[in-house]
């Protein structure tokens, strides 16, 4: 229903302890995820929104992981040579980057770096549109605002991080290729061949997956905080902040669990 | 400043409360209130800020749960229903913002749009277009059609919002606090506005305000929102002259005297 269920007297939560609350909390936020798999899958839909959102999700994450991407190529390539060239193994850096690039270093960057950009600007979005009464005025227009602003961003979100991801183990194998072929005069073709034959399809399978699943928390947890703001602009600055906490803190306990998982089938 | 004509009571009702109680935690906002707005007519709620006017209206909508009471809208029981039926509801039941909620990512065309274009699947983009080129020259304000709404005054912003509400050519508007916030020109502007859009789409409206010329312009009738309830209700002469003592310091400050 359309009701705001916290400022119904009825259904306004009794005082109860920070155990019971915790419980609360995770029942809400599960509740936001199956409503938003089931506006996902029933018609109509709103293409031309979650058109709109990739793009904005795409556009706005850019030009920062370019940089962060390119720097953290170079930069790992340069710390890892003087403990490879002790046993004079420097010509496995490109495998070496290769494979932290997209097992690790390009999953966890673009998540931490969308956390930050996408994320705070979700949940700062939707806070200021429920303060401002627009999620009501939807409402009262008898349109579904969480099928409008929440499915579509979460979607977006969902389908834009394994581009962006691959996108920075990309530009940052281009910043590893940089320092190798400054030091070592290694070619573009060398470099690339080695670097791709050390990845396996695993290696793709398991990037793909935790960047789908940062993708889905960030907007999730964007649109959770934004959606469910308090009134007032402090309501706003809260849920912009506490979307990226929340987010980067989930990332690295999503990432953990992912590897831990993965390396299972590796092994 | 020229008063309204009541409506005759044997129109037919098309709000109906009854009995309605509404609380926030501890503090009680309505108590056994009891409203009819019949067909046709403009209902003023008057009432001091903070007495619970605007939960009235969005209770109607559906925007907030009443703990008990009657709310019967076009014949719906409001707490009754489905989400579905809801929706359905207020498609017939337009509903203009204190601070007018337009969508401030879109320009006004897109604003005016969009209730339409998820509303009215079967309308082609050129009726739709017609549509708010209607709506805008209704409110006098076609030349803002590409702007943004952080580029309009607050007095466009309101009328811009009442356009967006008659999109869907509701039969019920409610305003809520249509003057508020707007110097004196403009807020008899946005009276007037209420006014022919009464006269032109037929409709019946709650205002709510706590401007008196607002009301005396506006509305048909009267209802005072005093102690959570609706005890006085009337003409704006009869609700003005009331001598009640509750009532009479809301007159009292106001420089309609």
């Amino acid at each position: 229903m359309g009701i705001n269920k916290h400022e119904n007297s009825k259904d306004a939560p009794k005082p109860v302890g920070k155990f019971a609350q915790t419980f609360i909390s995770l029942y809400e936020v599960f509740s936001f995820i199956g409503r938003f798999f089931k506006e996902a899958f029933l018609p109509p839909y709103e293409f031309k929104e979650l058109m709109r959102q990739c793009y904005e999700i795409g556009y706005r994450s850019a030009l920062l992981i370019s940089t962060t991407g390119f720097i953290t190529g170079l930069v790992f390539t340069k710390q890892s040579r003087p403990s490879l060239s002790e046993f004079g193994a420097t010509s496995w850096l490109p495998s070496l980057v290769g494979i932290a690039l997209l097992r690790t270093l390009a999953p966890l960057l673009t998540g931490l770096i969308a956390a930050g950009k996408v994320g705070s600007s979700i949940g700062a979005e939707l806070g200021s549109m429920k303060v401002s009464e627009q999620i009501d005025a939807m409402e009262v227009s008898a349109t579904n605002p969480f099928k409008f602003l929440v499915t579509t961003r979460v979607l977006a979100a969902t389908i834009t991080m394994p581009i962006l991801t691959f996108y920075t183990a990309m530009v940052g194998m281009l910043g590893a290729l940089l320092n190798v072929s400054v030091n070592e005069g290694t070619s573009a073709t060398t470099f690339f061949q080695s670097a791709l034959e050390s990845i396996t399809f695993l290696d793709i399978i398991a990037s793909t997956f935790k960047a789908i699943l940062f993708g889905f928390t960030i907007a999730v947890v964007g649109c959770y905080q934004g959606y469910n703001s308090s009134k007032g602009t402090e309501g706003v600055g809260k849920a912009a902040n506490s979307s990226v906490v929340t987010a980067m803190f989930l990332i690295f306990i999503e990432e953990v669990v992912c590897v831990q998982i993965f390396s299972l089938f590796n092994t | 400043m020229v008063q309204k004509e009541n409506i005759h009571t044997d129109a037919e009702k098309v709000i109906e409360i009854n009995g309605l109680y509404k609380a926030f935690g501890s503090y009680q906002v309505l108590e056994n209130a009891s409203l009819d707005l019949y067909k046709g007519e403009n209902l003023v709620v008057l009432g001091k800020s903070g007495t619970g006017k605007s939960v009235l209206i969005k209770i109607i909508v559906g925007l907030l749960r009443p703990d008990s009471g009657l709310v019967k809208v076009l014949d719906h029981i409001v707490d009754e229903i489905s989400y579905e039926e809801l929706l359905a509801l207020r498609l017939r039941v337009g509903f203009s913002f204190q601070n007018s909620a337009l969508y401030d990512s879109m320009t006004v065309k897109e604003n005016l749009e969009f209730p339409l274009v998820r509303n009215r699947r079967d309308m082609g983009k050129s009726d739709v277009n017609a549509l708010v080129e209607e709506m805008l020259d209704a409110v006098g304000l076609s030349q803002t059609i590409n702007q943004m709404p952080s580029e309009l005054s607050g007095g466009q912003r309101k009328r811009i919002g009442i356009a967006r509400t008659l999109m869907l050519k509701p039969e019920i508007m409610l305003y809520d606090e249509p003057t508020a916030g707007l110097d004196p020109i403009t807020s008899k502007e946005i009276n007037k506005l209420i006014n022919t859009v009464q006269e032109r789409y037929h409709t019946s409206a709650i205002v709510i305000t706590h401007d008196l010329t607002c009301a005396k312009e506006t509305g048909n009738r009267v209802a005072m929102l005093v102690e959570r309830s609706f005890e006085r209700q009337g003409s704006f002469e009869q609700i003005f002259n009331t001598g009640d003592p509750q009532a009479q310091p809301f007159f009292d400050y106001n420089f309609i005297q």
